[in-house]
């Protein structure tokens, strides 16, 4: 199946003509990759600049001929093996980018001001004899190389802290910004007066320790959006679309405009809101609405971006701002849950709270009580600005985002990717689980539900017939052996069935009246499946297909229970199937046929009642829901919008990382505590120290530099995170608990082997 | 120690000259792909083959 899309409509126009086109690569294994690549590509005339980043996993091509011809790069990369799609970066992404350069920028800087400052402040230190002139220049230079240094790495700090001001808020900013503007001014005065104490490199050095921590977490970030937005591009299908004089070419969805005509096949998804214009057919719209029933459509009928088309092409009219209520509700609610989210207020920021007014009383008792015993104005003002100085919070300010760093990097090789940067804080709070029932307790796509009472050898001979279609009850039948070989010679029916001559004899799959046999299937139908029959001369075998139960739902939600954590389902599915998934899962609590606004309603009761609540769904419709919970995940083939809602997203066909998430934020939590713990420790000796005015520049610089290191190598401690074990140890026992995946049959061990490859590929 | 007044500065030109290479570097895109530049450095495709 070879499509030519038209992707040339993505490409950003650069200044001086050239135009540049990035794509997501799949199927890049290993560092030769590149040169293979890179190498094929040289050769394509007009193309100016191929090249790949590995790490991101991605391809620039730069041309400036307009005869340049995209497929051929693309049919080039398909026959070596590759896979490639276009996509736009989104803003979000460029802006990660940017301020991970700035930051990086402004750690070079103050790296580079705190090694020579360090370097001359040792020899003031160390070098006891030194005459006062020399000290003096020494002083100086330091001054010379602190004051820009700051003024410049600083930046990031102070625009923090003086926006958080302007709100009349204390953020961990202030202190630090406090702390390094004071410590530069006594120092200048210090050195002015030709006083014996500087302390330029505490100042420069609290600033490389801090930048770096939050280069570091900004880049982990940036990586996972990477990787996020490759997945993305990669599975967006491409839209057929219909033109004027009725030619077809594929376009990304982005290229779909207002007013298009668009073609859709049996077996794809509606690319984009719209109006049918003809054609008959059947939508799944589980992905939209969660409700498994088909919707039968015809012409006049609105269509939603991301149902299933089943029987029928059909040929839509895009519509710009989707008339349709429930898109318009659906936004309407994410606006309002979104506004509302930004209320959580993170725990660095809440420690600092109370910490801020904490020192600033401490350094201000300090000052008054040294006036008191007598000492002079200067006196007492050096003491009260080396409290401030100490107690500067660069411990504090590295405890929680070291943490982050070490566990979101933990939990990226787990295939968990966080969106968010306090998701971790809100997940280790949660003591409820909401699930959404289609799609995410269930497989998004249909499966055969009784694969284990049908003859393998039969199952296997239906599932070589199913990969000649492309209908999508038949593509769940090929799923079973999703590496089978297609028979020779099939030959679809259009709107009935397959059929193909094996052994000599006629092999059909299909509707039962297409294979003669309806009277078997009659019982085997039942309200929620569809039945597709399959006959090979005398056997036959009636397949029911439906959206079965992930393979560790059950033991998920068991070790979620363990774990003390409520689970509710609520579902936008008929209550009948809700019903049934929740007995089979035995969760007591749950509640179908919800609306958007009903989801978003009974989260808010929840949180009325002092429950926090992780709510986990893939839906369009589940998006404001999303948004709306403390915290939130999606699995990875959710609709993008319910994505973008979601606060981490997980990979994979299994629920296991919700759990392994669970726990790996609990751990973080204890961790983040562990080191505020450890950081007030510090101030606690220190200040003290600082009041007493024992404080020389030698002893701030070691106080601070050790205590960052204790808490940064505390916060390494968040990077083992292992599988929930009960997990591992109930799959042990028994391979299959539901769904297909029966053990010992071929197409399972593929099945297992594509899947970790996939994970490789994305996660490496 | 008149001689400080001489290394000092000179430390320190060094130091900025490293300094300035990195954020020169930074700018060019060198830190956009730090995986890729690693494997980059075994490619052979810019020796001749001696033919």
């Amino acid at each position: 199946m070879t499509m030519d899309v038209d992707f040339s409509t993505l490409a950003t126009h650069g200044p001086d003509g050239a135009r540049r086109l990035e794509l997501a690569l799949d199927g890049m294994t290993c560092a030769a990759c590149i040169f293979e690549i890179e190498s094929a590509l040289k050769a394509i005339p007009d193309l100016t600049t191929a090249r790949v980043n590995y790490g991101d996993r991605r391809l620039s091509l730069e041309w400036t001929a307009p005869t340049f011809d995209f497929s051929i790069v693309s049919e080039r990369l398909r026959r070596m093996g590759y896979r490639a799609r276009p996509f736009e970066r989104e803003s979000g992404e460029r802006a990660e980018r940017e301020t991970s350069r700035r930051l990086l920028r402004c750690l070079a800087v103050a790296a580079f001001a705190s090694v020579n400052v360090m370097m001359l402040s040792e020899a003031v230190w160390l070098g006891g004899d030194m005459d006062a002139t020399t000290r003096d220049f020494f002083h100086g230079v330091s001054a010379l190389i602190a004051l820009p240094a700051a003024a410049f790495a600083g930046q990031p700090f102070f625009a923090s802290a003086f926006a958080a001001l302007r709100a009349h808020r204390l953020n961990i900013d202030v202190p630090i910004s406090l702390g390094v503007l004071l410590s530069l001014a006594m120092s200048v005065y210090e050195t002015l007066t030709h006083a014996p104490h500087a302390y330029f490199d505490s100042a420069t050095m609290l600033l490389a320790f801090l930048l770096l921590a939050r280069y570091l977490d900004c880049a982990m970030r940036r990586k996972t959006r990477a990787v996020a937005a490759n997945l993305a591009a990669l599975r967006a299908p491409a839209a057929c679309r219909l033109d004027a004089d009725g030619a077809q070419s594929y376009v990304p969805l982005a290229a779909l405009a207002p007013g298009d005509h668009a073609l859709v096949r049996p077996g794809e998804r509606i690319p984009a809101d719209g109006v049918v214009l003809s054609g008959d057919s059947s939508l799944d719209e589980s992905l939209v609405t969660g409700e498994t029933r088909r919707r039968s459509v015809g012409a006049g009928d609105t269509v939603y971006a991301g149902a299933m088309n089943f029987d029928g092409a059909l040929t839509i009219c895009v519509l710009a701002a989707a008339g349709g209520s429930l898109i318009d509700e659906i936004e309407r609610l994410l606006d309002k849950a979104t506004a509302a989210r930004s209320r959580y207020r993170r725990l660095a920021d809440r420690v600092a709270r109370l910490y801020a007014p904490l020192v600033h009383l401490a350094a201000l008792c300090t000052a008054l009580a040294w006036l008191l015993a007598g000492a002079s104005l200067h006196d007492a003002l050096t003491t009260a600005i080396a409290v401030l100085i100490v107690t500067c919070p660069c411990a504090l300010a590295l405890a929680v985002p070291a943490v982050q760093v070490a566990a979101s990097g933990a939990l990226f090789r787990a295939g968990v990717l966080l969106n968010s940067a306090d998701a971790l804080e809100r997940l280790a709070e949660i003591d409820t689980v909401v699930f959404d029932k289609t799609g995410t307790l269930t497989t998004p796509e249909p499966r055969v539900a009784n694969a284990q009472e049908i003859e393998p050898e039969l199952l296997m001979l239906a599932a070589r017939l199913a990969h000649s279609s492309r209908h999508p009850l038949a593509r769940a039948v090929a799923r079973e052996y999703p590496r089978a070989a297609p028979l020779e010679g099939a030959r679809e029916e259009q709107g009935a069935g397959v059929v193909a001559i094996v052994d000599g004899i006629e092999a059909r799959l299909g509707d039962p009246c297409f294979c003669g046999v309806e009277r078997d299937c009659a019982a085997a139908a039942r309200d929620e499946s569809s039945v597709i029959a399959f006959r090979h001369g005398e056997r036959s075998a009636a397949l029911v297909v439906r959206q079965t139960l992930r393979r560790d739902a059950r033991d998920t939600i068991d070790a979620l229970t363990r774990r003390g954590l409520r689970i509710i389902i609520l579902s936008g599915d008929r209550t009948a199937p809700v019903e049934a998934a929740a007995r089979a899962l035995d969760v007591a609590e749950w509640r179908g046929a919800m609306k958007p606004a009903d989801k978003v309603a009974r989260l808010e009761a929840l949180r009325a009642q002092g429950r926090k609540v992780l709510m986990i769904g893939d839906g369009v419709n589940d998006a404001p829901a999303l948004a709306a919970a403390h915290v939130s995940l999606s699995p990875i083939d959710a609709a993008q919008i319910a994505q973008a809602a979601a606060d981490a997203v997980f990979l994979g066909e299994e629920l296991a990382p919700i759990v392994t998430t669970v726990d790996a934020a609990r751990r973080a939590r204890a961790l983040m505590r562990q080191n505020l713990a450890l950081s007030l420790l510090y101030n606690a000796v220190a200040a003290p120290l600082a009041m007493a005015g024992l404080l020389t520049p030698l002893i701030a610089a070691l106080a601070m530099s050790s205590s960052s290191l204790i808490v940064t190598l505390n916060a390494s401690r968040a990077g083992r995170v292992s599988a929930a074990r009960e997990l591992e140890g109930a799959r042990a026992r028994s391979p299959r608990t539901d769904g297909p995946n029966g053990s010992g049959r071929a197409g399972d061990e593929s099945r297992d082997g594509r899947r970790v490859e996939e994970e490789e590929g994305i996660v490496a | 120690m008149n001689v400080l007044l001489f290394l000092v500065p000179l430390a320190l030109l060094l130091g900025a000259l490293g300094l300035a290479a990195f954020v020169w570097s930074l700018n060019a895109g060198q830190y956009e792909d730090l995986e890729g530049a690693a494997a980059r450095a075994l490619s052979d495709d810019d020796v001749e083959d001696g033919r």
